[in-house]
């Protein structure tokens, strides 16, 4: 059993390989992240707009689903019959009044409860459930619900703090603006990578790899390290926003500042330049902010795409990444043209994203063989943990494994948070 | 066969080739001046969403694809094999419907289904040749494995 002696630093610079890999790490992380105190999103209010709406979600490996009941309120529930255990809802998405599961015909109100049962009381007075067997105490597990202007949160715990104070003044400042206006859904794309889900939520913490990684940043001149830029935290860490400002470089910099990297400098031009044309939607000038929220939600504007990202275990050695393309209902269609253009930057396929599901893979199988080696996490320095105002860091990493080992148990005494 | 179908196999034929050898070029060349490209996820178009995982509305968007992935991204080590169905020939060979599926192998010679779908082409007859002026491919392994780099 892993404990708090496997931090050979007391500042998460160096993390065990072991974490990525080890199955019994893994179950522990379902039991005390996932169904932890922590606030994992589920989906949208757009998706489920009308009474009796459902979608089919996971919290980790455990299915999920929401739905609207005939109040208008958001439910959500683990998607398991009391009975057997089975999948009650096997569709992902749709419109009912009760929810019913095919095994034994158990059926579930929109709340949950438990309303039917098929024979309770046998036939002809004999076989059934006992009379004393307490209907009320067999419903569907359920989650509570919170929402951020319509994105959809739920946790397992009671003794979760409210949503808001889980996300910090900044990540609520960051969704508000995302989710400052009613979304559209443009669509879902999936991604499954053989590899461990936390080098994910580790990546899009990682500021660093941007341009060296997706080197179509830097060629096609979308988005340079050199732009003002850096990472903005909540108070423990456990969240991070990546962002950046349009037009805040100049080519000259840029093109010296790369010259050292092994990356290409000359800025090629495409032949369809609304590819990575930027317009500016409010009075600020981000133009790039992935808003990750622990464990497994990232929130992207790349430009003008936007989308939500879910990452989903599948086991130690494969996560998906279930990404929801959003837009605005009152975008005119030319603006709506424009992000499913720009959606080529992102997901399995995208421009500025392919490579991820690549590194992952590639860092996964190599690691595992060397349970004891470590990964190294020192980009912008060792030590505190805090924002920073520059990109070429990596420190939002360490908040992530300091939360991490908060919540597993293995947080070693005098470590930095 | 009669020759309207033998040109259809024929188009059919070369697009997975060319895209199997990664002669990429010569593969843009079987699309019209004015052609559409896109990868739709079977989960998107079973429920109208109009998102894809490529959509190229321009010659222009297609050529920066190929020109990107030449010349930008990283992506996993492998070939493609393109195993593409019978057609479904329609309005005069002008509209098509192909199921196809994508095998990629690995360095070390280790095979996986990558793809399956479907393919939903609108052709244009330019002189003697049909060339793609549509193609929309209907991803049913819309769980992309690892990554989608090369064209389907």
């Amino acid at each position: 059993m892993i404990t708090a002696a496997a931090w050979p630093t007391l500042d998460y610079s160096r993390v065990p390989y072991r974490l990525y890999h080890d199955t019994e790490i893994y179950t522990r992380e379902q039991e005390r992240i996932f169904h932890g105190p922590v606030w994992s999103f589920l989906g949208l209010d757009a998706e489920i707009p009308e009474p009796g709406d459902f979608r089919a979600t996971w919290l980790g490996e455990t299915p999920v689903i929401f739905n609207r009941d005939k109040s208008g309120a958001v439910r959500a529930f683990v998607n398991r019959c009391a009975h057997r255990g089975a999948l009650v809802r096997r569709e992902l998405a749709g419109n009912a009044e009760q929810h019913i599961c095919i095994y034994h015909q158990w059926c579930y109100g929109l709340d949950g409860g438990l309303m039917a049962i098929p024979f309770r009381r046998g036939i002809r007075g004999k076989g059934g459930l006992d009379a004393s067997f307490d209907m009320s105490s067999h419903g569907l597990r359920p989650l509570r619900v919170g929402s951020i202007n319509g994105a959809l949160f739920g946790t397992l715990a009671e003794d979760a703090e409210p949503l808001e104070h889980y996300l910090g003044a900044a990540i609520l400042l960051q969704l508000r603006r995302l989710f400052d206006r009613p979304v559209r859904v443009l669509g879902y794309n999936r991604q499954r990578v053989r590899g461990n889900w936390k080098l994910y939520a580790e990546n899009t913490r990682d500021n660093y790899h941007a341009s060296l990684l997706h080197e179509f940043l830097v060629t096609f001149g979308l988005d340079r390290s050199t732009q003002v830029g850096g990472v903005k935290m909540d108070a423990r860490h456990r969240h991070n926003i990546t962002w950046a400002e349009a037009d805040s470089d100049t080519d000259e910099f840029a093109r010296q500042t790369y010259s050292g990297a092994r990356v290409r400098n000359d800025f090629l031009s495409l032949k369809e330049p609304a590819l990575v044309a930027f317009h500016q939607e409010r009075d600020d000038k981000l133009n790039l902010v992935v808003t990750s929220v622990f464990p497994s939600a990232v929130f992207v504007q790349i430009s003008n795409s936007l989308a939500v990202r879910q990452i989903r275990p599948r086991g130690v050695d494969e996560v998906e990444i279930f990404q929801t393309m959003l837009g605005y209902q009152d975008d005119p269609p030319e603006m709506t043209l424009h992000r499913l253009r720009q959606a080529n930057l992102v997901g399995p396929a995208g421009l500025v994203s392919m490579e991820d599901g690549e590194a992952i893979e590639i860092a996964h199988r190599a690691s595992r063989p060397e349970v004891d080696g470590t990964t190294v996490i020192e980009l912008g320095g060792a030590g505190v943990i805090s924002d920073r105002d520059y990109r070429v860091t990596d420190v939002p990493l360490r908040g992530f494994w300091s939360y991490y080992a908060e919540l597993l148990g293995i947080e070693p005494k005098g470590a930095v948070r | 066969m009669n020759s309207d179908a033998a040109a259809v196999y024929t188009l059919l034929a070369e697009y997975g080739a060319l895209i199997d050898c990664a002669k990429f070029d010569e593969w843009l060349c079987l699309f019209a001046e004015e052609c559409r490209y896109q990868i739709v996820p079977r989960e998107n178009f079973d429920r109208g969403l109009p998102a894809a995982l490529v959509f190229c509305d321009s010659r222009a968007m297609l050529e920066d694809r190929v020109r990107a992935l030449r010349e930008a991204n990283k992506y996993n080590i492998h070939t493609d094999r393109h195993v593409i169905g019978l057609p479904r020939i329609f309005k005069d060979r002008l509209a098509v419907e192909a199921p196809f599926a994508v095998y990629q192998t690995d360095q070390e010679g280790e095979t996986r289904l990558f793809a399956t779908g479907v393919y939903h082409d609108r052709f244009e007859l330019a002189g003697e040749h049909l060339k793609i002026r549509d193609k929309l491919i209907l991803l049913d392994t819309f769980a992309v494995p690892s990554l989608l780099a090369t064209p389907l």
